[in-house]
């Protein structure tokens, strides 16, 4: 038992250091990230004055990278429901040094991409008028629903299962620490003492939380899909788009989660329990949506190409061969094969390799949403000239600052919250201690998260 | 604090550090945890319950000093049947204005008329071409749809179908989502994207969603059928405007229309010249429907392509005002 405390204390502290010790390099990081996210602010300011004209976006191509932009973060908001919620119906142990992140990055980027709507708005000023005059009839409001709905769920996933663990913050660091901090890990631990009958509630909770929070995920990226398919637009017309946004959004998630995970494992020398394992089976989950999204996209292909419909010509010839031909190739091969490439190859089969991936993963995945968004206004609707569009320094400034207020709340929240699944993680270390036979030693018989009823 | 001291009370086995540690403390304990798990669930419900009520609360807190939507009572025939707006656009005699070597006119008295933007072409003259070679003209207002793709998709019913059958928009409402300008598969709307330069005396017009003066920034703009004309007794700009008398406007329910000339019965006119509507296959059924042609009752050779482009003739600009292409 000794040894057993002696891993549970390193890990523990390995949980507090973040809260504990912060450098010079964090601060330059966070005024780094401001400065960025400053720029965006001004950026705005000029777009509030003089109007959406300062963008690229004109009548005729009247969404661009805002839209893109939101699709593309409403993606990546799937990665703490995949990780967590699937993983954890399938009981994959081996998830929970990650689950908290990607709970971390689920939250956070759907405050994002709810921001780049309300940045495209022609008048955010009249942004209430949905609730006001909200019809429920308008994939908007469905956006607006579904999107509100999981940002609740998700932040409720993300602060339950947390909760022992912020119990232990408030317990570790009571008089330790500065006044805000224990008040607030007094408040969010929410008198947690970790009896039998909390920890009941708790994986009740969990289990009740974890099966609800894949439907409304489900939900979410259809409805984002909804408001392109609802339309008459060609290249929209798709009964798939739902699917397809979906798979896309996991496939995003997984991509930014080892990013992230990379990250903040080197940050805060996480490497014993993020080790190259997780990054490997991510890996092979990223190269399993990499296939799912080469079939929905020959599926998608296919059906509109071997009809060649009105517009299907030209929306085809402006996808492979101009217009958009360089970023669509990228998209199939360096977003859709090389994944599966580096996954399957030994050489690359580790946390550089699949770093390597997920980077081009997310970058071809936001590559993706912009060439929908865009080819898709731009197949011409009368007799005129196709219209070209090419964001402005404005546009790239609110990607720029979208993403570094993505960085940045990271950055805060790790240095708030346990960004290990503390409890979690012991509790699947002694369950891998008690192996290699399957039957559980009396000691563990009592009611217990990992494996217990309700999990 | 106190749920956290009963709970040690009850529960002396745990220690407070290991405490924390859930696979350590395997006594019974109290119900407080669940009641706090159960408090925090029935919070998180409780945040989520009232979204469907939200609007009618927002709405009653906002009505108080809001004026009501300007829109003037549906024309009515002598028996009382509301009036149901149409336009009958006869290609045969529509040459783009070649015959007058002028910019279209229909755009122009509509420009003028309504104090557009520069680049909005309310009604704008494509010029598609035909299956053995040659062009036509095609004057495409808003069509007017039946079942508007655009009005289906607005959030806030800012752009709604009226009794007379039109399509208008409210830009005292209009969020500038332009989720609508995606779904109106004829481009016929408008975004300001920015100050745009108009002339003074628009700034002092009484707005109504029928006569969309002055313009609002970021907010859609398009055709609003000019109903306010007709009630008065007056034709559209676009239709006065016509040197080929091409445009006919009328009410269907009463069965008439007119290009300011001659008066015909709608149904036998669009039947006996097998007028059609654009995109027919959509769906969509537009209120705006046209006789096939090219301009040769104006004299028009369809092989002689080109109009000449439309001019805006706001040249005075306000302070801060811009242009931009569609």
């Amino acid at each position: 038992m000794a040894a057993l405390s002696a891993w549970q204390e390193r890990l523990e502290e390995t949980a507090l250091a973040p809260v504990r010790r912060t450098g010079l390099r964090y601060w330059a990081l966070v005024a780094f990230l401001l400065a960025v996210i400053g720029w965006g602010v001004y950026a705005y300011s000029i777009q509030l004055r003089d109007g959406l004209i300062v963008t690229g976006m004109r009548d005729r191509i009247s969404w661009g990278l805002y839209i893109a932009t939101f699709v593309f973060f409403i993606g990546i908001s799937h990665a703490g429901t995949l990780i967590s919620a699937i993983l954890r119906v399938s009981q994959a142990r081996w998830r929970t040094p990650v689950t908290r992140m990607a709970e971390f990055i689920t939250v956070v980027a759907l405050v994002c991409g709810a921001s780049f709507v309300i940045i495209d708005l022609g008048r955010p000023d009249r942004v209430l008028n949905v609730f006001v005059y909200g019809r429920w009839q308008s994939p908007i409001i469905w956006d607006v629903l579904a999107i509100t709905t999981y940002l609740t769920a998700s932040i409720t996933y993300l602060f339950v299962p947390m909760i022992p663990d912020l119990a232990l913050f408030r317990d570790r660091l009571s008089g330790r620490t500065s006044r805000w901090r224990g008040w607030l890990y007094r408040a969010v631990a929410i008198g947690w003492v970790g009896n039998v009958a909390q920890r009941r509630s708790l994986g009740t909770a969990i289990g009740v939380l974890m099966i609800l929070i894949i439907p409304i995920a489900v939900s979410v990226h259809t409805v984002v899909s909804w408001v392109f398919a609802m339309t008459l637009r060609v290249p929209w017309n798709s009964a798939l788009f739902g699917a397809f946004f979906v798979a896309g959004a996991i496939f995003s998630g997984i991509a930014m989660l080892i990013i992230v995970m990379a990250i903040l494992r080197r940050a805060y020398s996480l490497q014993e329990y993020v080790t190259e394992k997780h990054f490997v089976y991510l890996g092979y989950l990223m190269a399993a949506f990499a296939g799912i999204m080469i079939y929905a996209n020959i599926s998608e292909l296919i059906t509109h190409g071997y009809k060649m419909e009105e517009g299907v010509e030209f929306q085809f010839r402006q996808l492979f061969l101009t217009q958009f031909g360089p970023l669509f190739w990228f998209y199939l091969l360096g977003g859709l094969v090389a994944p599966i490439v580096l996954a399957l190859l030994p050489r690359t089969r580790n946390v550089p390799g699949m770093v390597l991936a997920a980077g081009l993963v997310t970058t071809a995945m936001w590559i993706e949403r912009y060439i929908i968004v865009v080819s898709g206004l731009r197949v011409p609707l009368m007799p005129y000239e196709p219209a070209s569009y090419a964001p402005t320094w404005v546009e790239w400034s609110m990607l720029a600052a979208g993403l570094a207020l993505f960085a940045l709340l990271i950055t805060i929240f790790t240095k708030v919250f346990p960004i290990i699944a503390v409890w979690e993680v012991a509790e699947d270390h002694e369950a891998m201690l008690a192996r290699p036979d399957i039957a559980r030693p009396a000691a563990l018989k009592t009611p217990e998260l990992a494996e217990g009823a309700g999990r | 604090m106190s749920d956290r001291a009963d709970g040690r009370r009850d529960d002396p086995g745990a220690e407070r550090g290991a405490s924390t540690a859930p696979v350590e403390g395997r006594h019974g304990g109290p119900q407080i945890g669940r009641r706090h798990v159960l408090r925090l669930l029935g919070l998180g419900a409780l945040s989520v319950a009232p979204l469907p009520v939200l609007p009618t609360l927002l709405r009653a807190a906002v009505d108080i000093d809001e004026p009501p939507r300007p829109q003037a009572d549906a024309a009515r025939t002598a028996d009382g049947r509301i009036r149901q707006w149409t336009m009958i656009i006869d290609l045969r005699s529509c040459d783009g204005c070649q015959s007058v070597d002028k910019p279209p006119r229909c755009t122009a008295a509509c420009i003028e008329g309504h104090f557009a933007p520069e680049p909005m072409e309310w009604i704008e003259i494509f010029e598609g071409e035909l299956p053995g070679g040659g062009t036509q003209f095609i004057p495409t207002p808003c069509q007017h749809c039946q079942n508007p793709p655009c009005v289906n998709v607005c959030p806030v019913a800012a752009t709604f179908s009226t009794p007379e059958g039109t399509v208008l928009i409210d830009q005292d409402r209009c969020i500038g989502c332009r989720i609508c300008m995606a779904a109106c598969p004829y481009d016929r709307r408008f975004f300001n994207w920015g100050n745009a330069p108009v002339p003074p005396e628009s700034l002092l017009a009484d707005y109504s969603p029928e006569h969309q003066i002055p313009v609002r920034k970021g907010t859609v703009m398009k055709c609003d059928f000019c109903p306010d004309m007709a009630r008065a007794g007056t034709l559209p700009y676009c239709v006065q405007a016509c040197p080929q008398r091409a445009i006919y406007y009328g009410d269907l329910e009463e069965d008439i229309a007119t290009n300011g000339k001659v008066l015909v019965s709608a149904s036998r006119f669009l039947t006996e010249n097998h007028a059609y509507q654009l995109k027919e296959e959509l769906g969509t059924k537009p209120r705006v429907y046209y006789i096939p042609g090219h301009g040769a009752a104006a004299g028009r050779d369809a092989f002689t392509p080109g109009r000449q482009p439309t001019e805006w003739p706001w040249v005075e600009r306000v302070e801060g005002a811009v242009t931009w292409q569609r």
